[in-house]
């Protein structure tokens, strides 16, 4: 008998060509076609109108901005995260579920209510947004907003990243630095570092692509002021209803490209060093 | 160099782990901290590195006070059950590391750091395999390379938690006879934990054997074998049988009956016999204690014959050659050899 030769967790072979089909069809209607989408329309007038598009001081400033709120967030978030799971991780404290629950906080909670947040603590009516402006600090509708805004949604990315893997490793490594001499600097950085820096970058890879494509929570404490609190998400849509489509896929084309290069260093670490990344040693 | 526990305590969120333990560990022997898990034993070691502060208490190498020195001031060589070798460093690297972490002034010359891990590294046997990391290395190879690590600083006191716990039994006896020569040639003050009797026992020079965080017995492994001091040591150490009786009259009496085993010195009244299942005679009579065999097994070169005694079914052990013929038999009474008397609880 025929059914006897399989195994019995696995279907006939018609209902898992079916499944498999039904999987491919949806992924390229929903996933692959769109991406195809941005690039044939930011090619769609020609190599020359694409650089053109890119090219316009808006979309240069866009770009400079993205880049720099990434370069500071980023960094940032791998200290914050790096401090965090090391205090989850390696030693007992009052309060520790808790500050594992608000590390999920920002995943759990809309972009658009961080972003709103922000606006309350520092905007016009707040006690501190008024103070800060008197001595010469903007935060709303200034790069220091959006920066904030940035941290706060990419927050979990390093951190719940590092807390599974520093738990699953333990502290023996440390204990046996420390006994032979090692001060903590030193065991930090030549003992524990080593250990978590391919989850390390892992998280950072994923807290960047979020960093640099965040929509929600910027477009609420940036003011879009033209030119100066634009991120690249905004700036694609600013063009997108000025009609200007081709700039705006061009630089839409820009976020696809991050999306792919980050899936393809992601799909990398993944393969080669899968037991050292908790997500998918887990 | 010596080390003196002086009335340590200590607690973890108001449990003690260890009440009121002292020991003094002479100059160049190898001790064994031996007891079941939950005993303190690892705890001791621990507060012994400096990896934990007693909560009282004060711990001394040699003269000097080291219950505030950090694990670092305290120069002493951790051995961990795991190995905690540094997978991102190669065999040479690890061995190295205590000497290439020492402050300038202290550190020796990169040449003299390499000379003397590759030293090192032949004393463990491992010559050739420097370059490797340690996945590539077997669980016995990684903790000797654990061990030569440690020994690179030169340290006063070597302590080894369960140093051989994760190894099969087969590298876990070679490991303890390598330990043992590795101990008499360069003949630092060693401390040992483990459960394993066998390997206490064979092992150490004396053995300290906890329960519940308390010290039961300190002493050289035959004293602790023939003279337990307390009914936890005999159950513990070897294979014990244990029996309720009565002295009365200069002898032993199981439920009244006199059972041939004259004790002119015991105080009369209820006691606890405890007896090995080798230290015993077969002999045949009224005066003894017989039973019906419940299970009679072959273990390598030994019968265990499982016997039930008297009225109320005590269940006790004897070794038998296994060839002897009383094996066949249903009843079997005997005599214990060697026995010792605990007062009843």
């Amino acid at each position: 008998m025929a059914s006897s030769r399989h195994s019995p967790v696995s279907e006939r072979l018609g209902v898992r060509i079916a499944l498999i089909l039904i999987s491919v069809a949806f992924m390229a209607l929903f996933l692959l076609l769109p991406l195809v989408a941005v690039f044939s329309e930011a090619f769609r007038s020609g190599f020359g109108a694409y650089l053109a598009g890119l090219n316009t001081p808006d979309a240069q400033a866009a770009i400079r901005l993205t880049l720099l709120v990434a370069a500071i967030a980023v960094p940032l978030n791998v200290v914050f995260g790096i401090c965090a799971s090391w205090a989850i991780a390696k030693f007992e404290f009052k309060g520790k579920a808790f500050l594992i629950t608000l590390i999920d906080l920002p995943f759990s909670v809309s972009p658009v209510i961080s972003g709103l947040v922000y606006v309350l603590l520092f905007g016009g009516g707040s006690v501190l947004g008024p103070w800060l402006k008197a001595n010469g600090v903007e935060v709303l509708f200034a790069v220091p907003g959006i920066v904030l805004a940035t941290i706060f949604v990419t927050f979990p990315f390093v951190a719940r990243e590092l807390i599974p893997l520093m738990q699953d490793q333990g502290t023996n490594d440390e204990e046996a630095a420390l006994s032979l001499g090692a001060n903590g600097w030193q065991t930090f950085w030549r003992v524990t570092l080593p250990n978590i820096k391919w989850g390390l970058l892992y998280g950072v890879l994923l807290c960047n692509a979020r960093a640099m494509g965040e929509f929600g929570a910027v477009a609420v404490v940036s003011g879009k002021i033209r030119g100066q609190t634009t991120t690249i998400p905004l700036q694609v849509e600013m063009f997108y209803n000025e009609y200007n489509a081709t700039a705006a896929f061009a630089l839409a084309s820009l976020l696809a490209m991050l999306a792919l290069v980050t899936l393809v260093l992601k799909t990398v670490l993944e393969w080669r060093f899968g037991d050292e990344i908790a997500a998918s040693g887990h | 160099m010596e080390v003196r526990v002086s009335n340590v305590r200590k607690e973890f969120d108001g449990f003690a782990a260890l009440k009121d333990v002292s020991l003094d560990i002479r100059s160049g022997e190898l001790i064994a901290l031996l007891g079941p898990s939950g005993s303190g034993k690892t705890t001791l070691l621990r507060l012994i590195a400096g990896l934990e502060m007693p909560s009282q208490g004060k711990i001394f190498f040699g003269d000097m006070d080291a219950s505030e020195k950090t694990v670092q001031e305290r120069n002493i060589g951790f051995v961990f059950q795991h190995y905690a070798l540094f997978r991102h460093m190669t065999i040479l690297e690890n061995i190295s590391f205590g000497l290439k972490v020492r402050p300038r002034a202290r550190r020796p010359a990169a040449g003299e750091i390499r000379r003397r891990a590759m030293e090192l590294l032949d004393l463990v046997q491992l010559s050739g395999l420097e370059k490797r990391y340690p996945n590539q290395l077997s669980g016995g190879q990684r903790q000797r390379v654990a061990l030569a690590r440690a020994l690179a600083i030169e340290p006063g006191v070597l302590l080894l938690d369960e140093p051989f716990g994760a190894l099969d039994a087969q590298v876990r006896r070679e490991l303890r006879r390598w330990l043992r020569e590795m101990h008499d040639r360069t003949g630092h003050t060693t401390v040992f934990v483990t459960h394993d009797q066998e390997e206490a026992l064979e092992l150490s020079d004396r053995l300290c054997v906890m329960s519940q965080g308390a010290i039961e017995q300190v002493g050289t492994p035959d004293d602790v074998y023939d003279r337990p001091a307390s009914p936890f040591v005999f159950g513990f150490i070897g294979e014990s049988s244990e029996l309720p009786v009565t002295v009365g009259n200069g002898e032993l009496l199981v439920e009244g009956r006199s059972i041939g085993v004259p004790v002119p010195a015991a105080r009369p009244g209820p006691a606890r016999l405890f007896f090995r299942p080798h230290d015993v005679d077969l002999v045949e009579g009224d005066a003894t204690l017989a039973g019906a065999v419940h299970t009679s097994r072959r273990v390598g070169g030994t019968r265990r014959v499982e016997l039930d005694l008297g009225p109320a079914n005590h269940r006790v052990e004897i070794d038998l050659p296994f060839d002897h013929p009383a094996g066949e038999r249903s009843q079997l009474s005997f005599r214990p050899r060697r026995w010792q008397l605990f007062p009843a609880s």
